[in-house]
């Protein structure tokens, strides 16, 4: 890290820091966990992940943290995406596509409505 | 924006950067190309994570807060694989720092304003980061884009007082250094906090301690100091520690050290420690120490902003004083004034201690009331017992009882009623406590930290103690009080410092305000408190007893006898008044007289 030396470089650093700050705060943000697990990759969990990071990126989403986890256990239904939105109950969706994950994007997380059709059933 | 899922934060603490730090950023970067995960895992330089020593090189990855510790080169191409492919967290390289809960400062308590403490327990005060994101040494630039005389105006229209008790306007201390004759100029930071149960200014050094270290600058930069020095007490060495590591990382990104931000204002800071003196409090003293001689306060005139440190020109303000000043700088001196009263403004931390409900550091403005204070934010005396008194100020304050409970707090209106704002120090006593023996426990304290330079503290606090321990033992005699109450005014008089001026203040005001008591003690040999244990004497009802035998099975002395179901019997000459058997006994059956 390099020194101050004028107004310019704190506010550079004050504007850093305070995107770590906003980086390492998970509370208060919806949380979208994608399973890649070896089968999962194999269902194409990779672009379904590409693909929410990018519509994330030109949706220009602040609120919303993208994790990962590994095998969930129901194999068939890979690619499996778990939303986690506040205090609401966890939404596990299946067979999730590129397009699908899209959906999920627009529709739940920036719409407040479940996509029921790609729920996995209990 | 680019959108990272996932942030891998290095720490580049000059320790960590000697056992490869930045290879490791490199490595990592590579090999999230490598695996094309470069638009999506960032790698960010940070300040320190954990303990360099025991942790190093290491980082943290969010969003999971997962710390990776000892990283060497070759673990990073399987930690990429592992954690940011398959997601999975390395747990052979993973270390738990810490994480501690807050027992001194929780949330605010109704009515309480926190500026001075509105950090603490929120940022991480070994990451000067966490600082820089709150608007951190936003206050030094403001005030190194103008002169230094503006700075002072600034906070002369801010009303800061000196917050260490005397409330000297502290804009006016440092036009006096400003204007004095003589290089090089110091500052030095009183935080040898000796008051017995204060810990406002620990707080401080511990959780936020940029913001005096933002206040020294400063402030030096309007006095024309090179050099600054903060005399922080021995006893708290997590403070000492955590300034060292505040001041390196200041000197790293060029807030200390030369040519400040390009300012032509160079200044640089260091850490000096107390031995255990609480007297190393008074200002003169504490130069004196600094100088490497003995604790012991001067005349004055000189003032030391005349002739302070080594004879130079010196200001010398308190921690909390100086962690007010960035604030003031950034939100203007309307903001700071528009808080307080008249002539005390701004907001005050204090340390309640004693029998209320809510303990610890509180923050609150000016003119607030002292039932307030009980009652609101205190919660109220423990367990329904009624208030007896609130000392302020410490071992040199006064009591204050129930009928001058609506007084508001300032510096001003303290005094008037015999007591001192000091620096923060609040003890609330209920019904149970014996005034004759808060009158004794201040004066043992400030007799045995009276350095010894001058008669009147040196043998006065000595014979007041003499007459104290006398009359709590029932030894009292005619014409003690009157003894006590010429002694207190000598001795205010004629002190050389403010140790010795301030020591007799307890005693004067319990006079004042509980001289019965003390008549009681006196003429009839009582403790109405029954605290004085020459005074008190334990008994075992027959009524109540039911020779459960608990009492004396419990007893430290033996002074228990009785036989099983029958009732039992102290012997008052055994018994040592310590008050177990009264705790252990289920049938209430122990009576104190």
């Amino acid at each position: 890290m390099d020194k101050i030396k004028s107004l310019d470089d704190l506010k550079r650093m004050r504007e850093e820091a305070m995107k770590k700050r906003d980086a390492t705060t998970t509370s208060g943000k919806k949380q979208v966990v994608i399973g890649m697990g070896t089968v999962g990759i194999a269902a194409g969990a990779r672009e379904t992940l590409k693909a929410i990071l990018d519509l994330i990126e030109q949706e220009n989403l602040s609120d919303v943290v993208v994790r990962q986890t590994g095998n969930v256990g129901i194999d068939s239904w890979e690619p499996v995406v778990q939303v986690m939105v506040q205090d609401q109950p966890q939404v596990n969706y299946g067979k999730v596509t590129p397009e699908v994950a899209r959906r999920i994007i627009k529709e739940h997380l920036q719409g407040g409505k479940i996509v029921e059709e790609f729920v996995i059933p209990s | 924006m680019a959108f990272y899922r996932s942030h891998i934060l290095v720490s580049v603490d000059p320790e960590c950067v000697s056992k490869g730090a930045h290879d490791i950023i490199d490595q990592l970067n590579d090999e999230l190309i490598h695996r094309g995960l470069i638009d999506e895992v960032q790698v960010l330089e940070t300040s320190r994570i954990g303990d360099p020593t025991l942790y190093g090189p290491d980082m943290m990855v969010y969003p999971e807060g997962v710390h990776y510790a000892r990283v060497k080169s070759k673990d990073i191409p399987f930690l990429v694989e592992e954690h940011f492919l398959k997601g999975r967290v390395v747990e052979s390289l993973r270390a738990e720092i810490k994480a501690f809960s807050d027992e001194e400062l929780g949330a605010p308590m109704p009515k309480e304003v926190r500026v001075v403490l509105r950090n603490c327990g929120k940022i991480d005060p070994t990451n000067i980061e966490d600082y820089l994101a709150e608007d951190g040494y936003m206050g030094l630039a403001k005030a190194l884009s103008m002169t230094p005389d503006e700075v002072i105006d600034m906070v002369m229209k801010s009303g800061l007082r000196g917050r260490g008790g005397a409330g000297f306007p502290a804009a006016k201390k440092w036009q006096l250094a400003r204007a004095a004759q003589g290089e090089p100029k110091y500052i030095l930071c009183n935080a040898d906090e000796g008051d017995p149960g204060a810990f406002m200014n620990r707080r401080v050094l511990e959780s936020d301690p940029h913001s005096v270290i933002e206040g020294m600058i400063i402030g030096a930069y309007c006095i024309g100091a090179e050099r600054g020095y903060v005399y922080c007490r021995a006893e708290y060495p997590i403070a000492v520690r955590t300034l060292n590591i505040a001041i390196n990382q200041a000197r790293e990104l060029g807030l200390l050290g030369y040519n400040i931000m390009n300012s032509g204002f160079s200044f640089d800071l260091e850490v000096r420690q107390g031995a255990g003196a609480f007297v190393c409090g008074e200002e003169t003293a504490l130069i004196a120490s600094v100088e490497g001689a003995r604790g012991e306060p001067r005349n004055r005139p000189p003032f030391p902003a005349q002739k302070g440190l080594w004879g130079k020109p010196s200001n010398i303000n308190n921690v909390e004083t100086y962690a007010n000043v960035p604030q003031i700088m950034l939100k203007g001196p309307e903001w700071f004034a528009s808080m307080g009263t008249e002539k005390s403004k701004g907001t005050k931390t204090f340390a309640l201690a004693g029998d209320l409900n809510h303990t610890g550091l509180i923050e609150v403005p000016f003119g607030i009331t002292l039932r307030e204070i009980v009652y609101d934010v205190g919660g109220g005396i423990k367990d329904g017992k009624g208030f007896k008194a609130i000392q302020t100020g410490g071992p040199m304050g006064g009591c204050i009882p129930e009928s001058m409970l609506d007084l508001q707090v300032d510096y001003e209106t303290l005094a008037a009623a015999g007591s001192i704002m000091g620096s923060g120090g609040m003890i609330v006593m209920d019904d149970e406590t014996c005034m004759v023996d808060m009158a004794r426990f201040f004066m043992d304290f400030t007799q045995d930290e009276s350095c010894g330079k001058c008669i009147p503290c040196r043998v006065g606090t000595r014979r007041i103690l003499e007459i104290l321990n006398r009359i709590s033992e029932g030894n009292g005699r005619e014409g003690d009080l009157e003894t006590l109450d010429q002694l207190c005014k000598e001795i205010q008089q004629d002190s050389l410092c403010g140790l010795g001026k301030g020591a007799p203040n307890p005693i004067v005001s319990m006079l004042k305000h509980f001289r019965d008591e003390f008549e009681i003690h006196i003429k009839e040999k009582r403790c109405p408190a029954k605290v004085c244990r020459s005074l008190i004497h334990y008994e075992i009802s027959s009524e109540f007893c039911t020779g459960c035998t608990v009492c004396a099975r419990n007893c430290p002395v033996n002074a228990i006898t009785g036989e099983r179901r029958q009732a039992h019997h102290i012997d008052p000459d055994i018994c040592i008044r310590c008050g177990i058997c009264a705790q252990v006994c289920n049938f209430n059956a122990v009576i104190v007289n």
